[in-house]
């Protein structure tokens, strides 16, 4: 039993596990690009390559994990697109899972004492981060905001790294290890396998964009002229 | 899979701008042209937003390829190539279409081809009358795009011989339409006042019709053939501004006849006068601006006198769609071009001479 699992919310990454003992994952193979910026490019023939070095055919997948974000749009939009068209043209179920979760995966796996933070970069000087308890359970979020604002607690994740010096002086703790852990395909499916074996439910495939387009109304559409 | 290259079946995707299309055509034949916009998300700022028409594209991609598929009565499995538009466009727009066609590539195993939007809207002429002429030009004018483009061969030859270098036309009209509080989209609102207006009460500039941007046929200038709306639009804003602080009506529907005459004006002179001077003796008119009334007016009246040929394809293949895309998969599967794969990127400023991306 085979799940596919795509988290474009940072780097684009794609994985392949076997998935028939939920507590026993094993991947098949996976992927993760270097550049933050080719999602386009990359992850379609990323994919390819994983399903022709396994000889498996999509339509046989038990269904496809995808990352629903927060995460930079543009990039996100890409996993999403993707996995969306893989699922109807395959005709197998895609599960959303929030991309925060896949560190917190990683981290509740290498020991976490307390509730933690996870934090990635959201650009404009801001951070996507979520509060969890000591099993992985969500407490808040995910939220958008500068760093400042998060909770004192130990953080994981490349937002940790990011802005280091600044939580630590609010009393946050930096995780060394995680301080340039993205959300990774391998970590996201595995949560999401077992989640489907407890049976939990699962998101729709849904963008957490968190934030509002930007738009702005014109003056001259507000009826001032120039 | 159909192995017929004669009429190949061949899905067309699009979402360079506001609308997500999905179009299916078999050899030069229209099977579906399935469009969903987001125009209207972007009324209130009477203008495409980027951010907007991408978040849409998500939206719409699934089930406008799904019911395309179902309206023209045909299975992934027949087909036997995709198309989709690489660039120009808007790089986020762009991303979602791409994105959501290697993805159908990839798990219909057909060969994908990425294709210029702008040799799109010339391609699509096959849809309506079959086989494109020799010695053809192109005039395209939308909101995101004003060229004149020489077409030696639909599959390997085209040539961009002018551009705006500024605002694209259907761009200028939606400014001016915000300024006139015609509302969003501009190009009909102005289109209708117009009619009501007297196109010679305000004699607003020509942009780059001056002698030093155009030369001489023999000597031409820098912008001979090239277009420039940013001046008009300013000109206009300064107008409105002045029959404000006089306290004066402004005369609305004056002001937009005025407005389109110029732009109609310096578009279709250009026009005739490239396709005169690089020997095209059939012009073929796209993109959504072709759906204005004094443009087809003057354009048929100019393109007569010179002896030219115009040709208009159905509105509806004129605007963005994905029969366009598909129409240009057609004749380069035809012609035995070779499909792009899935490694290519989006680039959203992508040349006219680059027609399909190379594998
Ligand atoms: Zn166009």
């Amino acid at each position: 039993m085979h799940l596919l699992a795509i988290d474009t919310s940072a780097n684009a990454s794609a994985a392949l596990l076997e998935i028939s003992d939920p507590h026993n994952v094993r991947i098949i193979g996976s992927f993760t690009s270097v550049e933050n910026n080719d999602h386009a490019e990359a992850l379609a023939p990323a994919i390819q390559m994983l399903l022709n070095e396994a000889t498996l055919d999509g339509k046989n997948l038990a269904g496809i994990a995808v990352g629903v974000g927060p995460g930079p749009f543009t990039g996100l939009r890409v996993g999403l697109a993707t996995a969306r068209t893989l699922s109807f043209v395959w005709g197998v179920p895609l599960h959303g899972v929030m991309s925060l979760d896949a560190i917190c995966f990683d981290a509740v796996r290498s020991g976490v004492e307390s509730d933690f933070i996870v934090a990635i970069d959201a650009r404009r000087k801001e951070v996507y981060w979520a509060r969890y308890d000591v099993t992985g359970a969500l407490l808040d979020g995910p939220n958008v905001t500068v760093v400042e604002e998060l909770p004192a607690l130990p953080v994981y994740g490349s937002g940790a790294g990011l802005y280091s010096e600044r939580l630590e002086a609010t009393g946050a703790k930096v995780s060394e290890e995680f301080r340039q852990t993205n959300p990774s395909a391998v970590a996201l499916g595995t949560r999401a396998a077992q989640r489907l074996a407890a049976g939990e439910e699962m998101l729709s495939s849904e963008p957490l964009y968190l934030r509002e387009s930007d738009a702005k109304v014109p003056a001259v559409m507000k009826g001032k002229l120039l | 899979m159909a192995t017929s290259t004669s009429k190949p079946l061949i899905l067309g995707i699009e979402s360079s701008c506001d609308e997500t299309g999905i179009g299916i055509v078999r050899g030069t034949e229209l099977l579906v042209n399935a469009v969903a916009s987001s125009m209207e998300e972007h009324v209130r700022f009477g203008g495409v937003i980027p951010e907007i028409a991408s978040r849409a594209h998500l939206n719409e991609f699934v089930p406008t390829l799904e019911s395309a598929l179902e309206q023209a009565g045909v299975t992934l499995d027949e087909i036997d190539a995709i198309a989709v538009t690489s660039g120009p466009g808007l790089s986020g727009a762009l991303m979602v279409g791409v994105a959501a066609a290697k993805a159908l590539a990839l798990a219909s195993e057909k060969p994908l081809y990425a294709i210029n939007h702008l040799v799109a809207h010339v391609g699509v002429g096959i849809l309506d009358g079959g086989k494109l002429p020799e010695n053809l030009g192109a005039l395209l004018v939308s909101g995101g795009h004003t060229e004149i483009l020489q077409v030696n061969s639909l599959a390997d030859d085209v040539v961009l011989l002018g551009a705006t270098i500024d605002d694209a036309a259907g761009e200028a009209y939606d400014k001016v339409a915000r300024l006139l509080g015609l509302g969003y989209p501009g190009g009909p609102a102005i289109d209708k006042l117009a009619t009501e207006g007297n196109p010679k009460a305000i004699r607003f500039p020509r942009g780059l019709t001056m002698p030093k941007f155009v030369g001489t046929a023999e000597e031409p200038g820098k912008h001979r053939h090239d277009f420039s709306f940013s001046g008009l639009k300013t000109a206009v804003a300064r107008c409105v501004e002045q029959y404000l602080k006089r306290g004066e009506e402004v005369p609305v529907a004056d002001i937009a006849a005025s407005f389109q005459e110029a732009v109609v004006d310096v578009i279709t002179s250009k026009a005739v006068r490239a396709c005169q001077e690089h020997g095209l003796s059939n012009l073929l008119l796209g993109g959504g601006v072709a759906a204005n009334s004094r443009l087809r007016e003057l354009l048929a009246a100019r393109c007569a006198s010179a002896g030219i040929t115009l040709r208009v394809p159905p509105i509806s293949l004129c605007t963005d769609n994905g029969a366009m895309v598909a129409a240009l998969g057609s004749l380069l599967v035809t012609a035995g071009v070779q499909p792009t794969g899935l490694k290519f990127s989006t680039d959203s400023g992508q040349p006219v001479s680059l027609i399909s991306l190379p594998a």
